[in-house]
């Protein structure tokens, strides 16, 4: 494949690095230090100095050939219009995000961005994992269908314990997948399963209905 | 109307004293705490010190109850990332934006944004100035 990267920070140098054994890499960095910097490392064709917002320096980069661009600059809204130009000029099949402000993970995948990558989000959600807490934890997102499989643990005072999964009122488009009880055991949920306290639940939702199902698997009984 | 602006430089501040003459009630958004030197004294509106594109900082300033939102700083991907956080987090249905670089300009116009391009609009402003017959 032929990848584009925006930014060569850290990410961005040592992304470019693991990619270039097996597919064509460029960079493009608008510091000239840097841009020799990963010159020196990588090559001196694997690196374009300039803006790579800059609709010439795209041309100049070859995106019109481009199977995926990933944006991973320091900056959201740079690494937005990367993408939103990469797709709106060039038809750029994928592009991928590097997502710096957490609260906007949701907007870019809704604004047509392929995959979002957040390290925040991913450290919050390892140490959510670690805690009592009554949240969903994502696990994995569909790509492109808005859909997100995640994870809940059934808290002991949830209006559900006890109840069977058909007396379970899911928001539109939630699913229940698995049930993961106390002591390790996995099970699949029929309607007729029975959840306990301290299970662990897991359901794919679109992003929509994320809310309502947090609110159905951990609402305390009145 | 209630109007979030987000940028108090020059063009910020000028917007801000139009839209209040005109009976508006404006909030302005800055990073820069000194960039509220710009407005004038006769500003009745709020001063937000904050990132625009950031949505706490937009929910601080009362996007959710904002008639129109307007991206007036000096970036354009940070104008283009404020604008769509402001029609598509917090439905505000006028959302004005200065994109500078043309193309780029075209491209948020096409995907919904109401755009304004300050250099398409200097370039034909500085022409007809030197056409102009004395």
């Amino acid at each position: 494949m032929f990848i584009i990267v925006a930014g060569a920070g850290k990410v961005g140098y040592h992304l470019a690095r693991a990619l270039i054994a097996d597919h064509e890499i460029l960079v493009i960095e608008l510091d000239p230090a840097r841009c020799d910097f990963v010159g020196e490392e990588l090559g001196a064709e694997v690196v374009m100095q300039g803006d790579a917002c800059d609709v010439a320096t795209m041309e100049r980069a070859g995106m019109e050939r481009a199977d995926l661009v990933a944006a991973v600059t320091g900056d959201d809204d740079d690494n937005l219009t990367v993408c939103q130009m990469a797709k709106a000029k060039f038809s750029v099949p994928r592009t991928v995000a590097r997502i710096n402000n957490p609260q906007n993970e949701t907007l870019f995948r809704n604004l047509g961005i392929d995959s979002t990558v957040s390290a925040t989000n991913l450290i919050l959600g390892h140490i959510e994992q670690e805690l009592p807490w009554r949240g969903l934890i994502p696990l994995m997102t569909f790509r492109g269908r808005g859909l997100e499989i995640v994870e809940v643990r059934v808290p002991a005072e949830a209006m559900i314990v006890g109840r069977a999964v058909r007396n379970i009122l899911l928001p539109q488009g939630a699913l229940l997948c698995l049930v993961i009880d106390g002591e390790g055991t996995p099970r699949l949920p029929t309607p007729e399963t029975t959840v306990h306290a301290d299970d662990i639940v897991v359901a794919v939702t679109n992003i929509e209905g994320e809310e309502g199902l947090r609110e159905a698997l951990t609402s305390p009984r009145p | 109307m209630f109007v979030l602006i987000m940028g108090c430089g020059r063009l910020g501040a000028e917007l801000a004293a139009l839209l209040e003459g005109d009976g508006h009630e404006v909030t302005i958004l800055d990073v820069d705490k000194y960039a509220f030197d710009h407005l004038g004294p006769d500003f009745k509106g709020h001063k937000i010190l904050g990132d625009g594109t950031d949505q706490d900082t937009l929910r601080r300033a009362g996007a959710e109850r904002a008639d129109a939102f307007i991206a007036a700083t000096r970036g354009d991907n940070r104008n283009a990332l404020a604008s769509q956080v402001a029609r598509h987090v917090f439905n505000i249905k006028r959302v004005g934006s200065v994109i500078f670089d043309p193309i780029r300009e075209e491209v948020y116009h096409g995907l919904g944004l109401r755009t304004i391009n300050p250099t398409k609009i200097e370039a034909r402003l500085l022409r007809e100035s030197i056409e102009r017959e004395d």
